[in-house]
């Protein structure tokens, strides 16, 4: 019996489960507080025909990226896919679909996955390829697109602490994708950076309630920097 | 001349009012946040799910978990907030976010946008920039008027795939300031030493020319 306790001490554990075909939603803005170790273990496991929903699809070298040249990913629905060689390479051989989704849209689509709404009306895309094909609305004499939520075979995410009950935490702006995308899996992995027992965690602080969370796997994190920008004393760029 | 891009940045920053709450795009909308006027309280937002951007960090300060939406290592401002990406679009597509400054490809007297997808050329994605335009009031595109081999891209109608539809009011060009209206350019001011002739060259779509076109002014 392992009760709420939602803690799995190895990869091969945390991805049980996983199979051709299916569906994974993966938290993280770039590089930014994404599951590594649990991408490393999709590539591992070999899984094929994959279709990946996330806001990017990592680079050459790291993230999701790492799932291009063994070609384990068949779809793929992101908003900015820029920086992978490898993907614009897949794409145009039509080896790799991908549906290129609006950011705020794409976070809206697994927030109403996981709260349970299918579809949702917005004015993103109106008058855009992405509205092709959409049924459309007018609401107080403006145009709106229905968008449909996505569910998750598997969601993974990367969180910053966790307890045993799987509530969780972020740390700065590695939250991004990763609280909505937890809350869209049918089972939702969350890799975090240390595990504390049920009852350390102040309730007020918590982001993610552990109901959503099915498995929790304590790793260590490589975080890899996309732009690393630091400002001399001269430059005042970014203020 | 035609202006710099500090200078785009420059004369942007201009618009800006104290107490707003502004989204600031790739590229030369970035340099916007080094001309806020001192004194003015102004806080950035990054659609990665930040509301308080600070400058870049000292080597010290470098922190992988805190990025911007150009995915470039950042610090916070103070009063600083950090939530999720549907909050962060939330606040977007409520329209509470008071001034956004995006770049484009080519925008058209209809104020059509398109500053995303090139086909067969760059496809990257839109990111956040459809929800921007959708979402905002108060939008600032800025761009060059024409391309290095003086294709206009202040156009009668957009080629490339567009980024949103009807939602763009204002331009900022190298050469002009720009109001849309009426299915028409409107010309509001010129950059310092351009021409009239110049700017009605290289605008492709129909350009209105009132009797005095201020010269643009920096401090």
């Amino acid at each position: 019996m392992s009760g709420l306790n939602k803690v799995v001490n190895n990869y091969q554990d945390a991805m049980a489960g996983l199979e051709d075909g299916m569906t994974i939603i993966a938290g993280g803005f770039g590089l930014c507080g994404i599951p590594e170790n649990l991408i490393n273990e999709i590539k591992h496991k070999g899984s094929r025909n994959l279709t990946v929903v996330s806001n990017n699809c990592g680079t050459t070298e790291h993230g999701l990226g790492v799932l291009l040249p063994s070609k384990q990913i068949s779809k793929m629905i992101a908003s900015y896919v820029g920086e992978n060689a490898h993907f614009e390479a897949q794409m145009l051989s039509g080896e790799l679909e991908v549906e290129l989704t609006p950011q705020g849209t794409l976070a809206e689509k697994m927030r109403a996955a996981g709260a349970g709404i299918p579809a949702f009306y917005t004015a993103t895309g109106v008058g855009t390829d992405v509205a092709k094909g959409k049924p459309v609305r007018h609401f107080d004499g403006r145009e709106y697109i229905l968008e449909q939520a996505i569910k998750g075979d598997f969601a993974i995410v990367k969180a910053w602490k966790a307890d045993t009950f799987g509530n969780l935490i972020y740390r700065k702006t590695a939250r991004n994708f990763n609280p909505l995308a937890a809350t869209a899996g049918k089972i939702t992995v969350a890799e975090v950076e240390e595990i504390v027992a049920a009852g350390e965690l102040d309730p007020d602080h918590i982001h993610t309630p552990g109901i959503y969370v099915d498995r929790v796997i304590q790793g260590t994190f490589e975080k890899h920097i996309e732009q690393r920008t630091v400002r001399s004393q001269s430059d005042k760029q970014g203020a | 001349m035609a202006l710099s891009r500090q200078q785009i940045a420059q004369r942007v920053a201009q618009e800006l009012q104290d107490g707003y709450y502004v989204n600031l795009g790739i590229g030369i909308p970035t340099l916007v946040a080094n001309y806020i006027p001192a004194g003015m309280q102004v806080l950035l937002q990054s659609e990665n799910g930040l509301l308080g951007m600070g400058q870049f960090p000292s080597e010290e300060q470098i922190d992988a978990d805190l990025i911007n939406a150009g995915k470039q290592t950042v610090t916070m401002a103070t009063g600083a907030a950090i939530f999720d990406s549907a909050e962060s679009f939330a606040m977007i597509r409520g329209g509470h976010v008071d001034l956004t400054v995006l770049g484009a490809f080519e925008v058209d007297c209809q104020g059509n946008i398109a500053s995303y997808m090139i086909p067969g050329k760059l496809i990257k994605g839109m990111g956040g920039a459809m929800d921007l335009v959708a979402g905002a009031d108060n939008i600032i595109v800025t761009m060059t008027h024409a391309s290095k081999s003086g294709e206009s891209k202040l156009l009668s109608q957009c080629q490339l795939p567009l980024t949103g539809k009807g939602c763009i009011k204002r331009v900022l060009t190298d050469l002009a300031f720009i109001e849309i209206k009426n299915g028409q350019f409107h010309l509001l001011e010129r950059a310092p030493g351009v021409s009239i002739e110049t700017i009605i060259k290289l605008t492709a779509g129909e350009l209105v020319v009132p009797e005095h076109v201020p010269e643009m002014c920096f401090e």
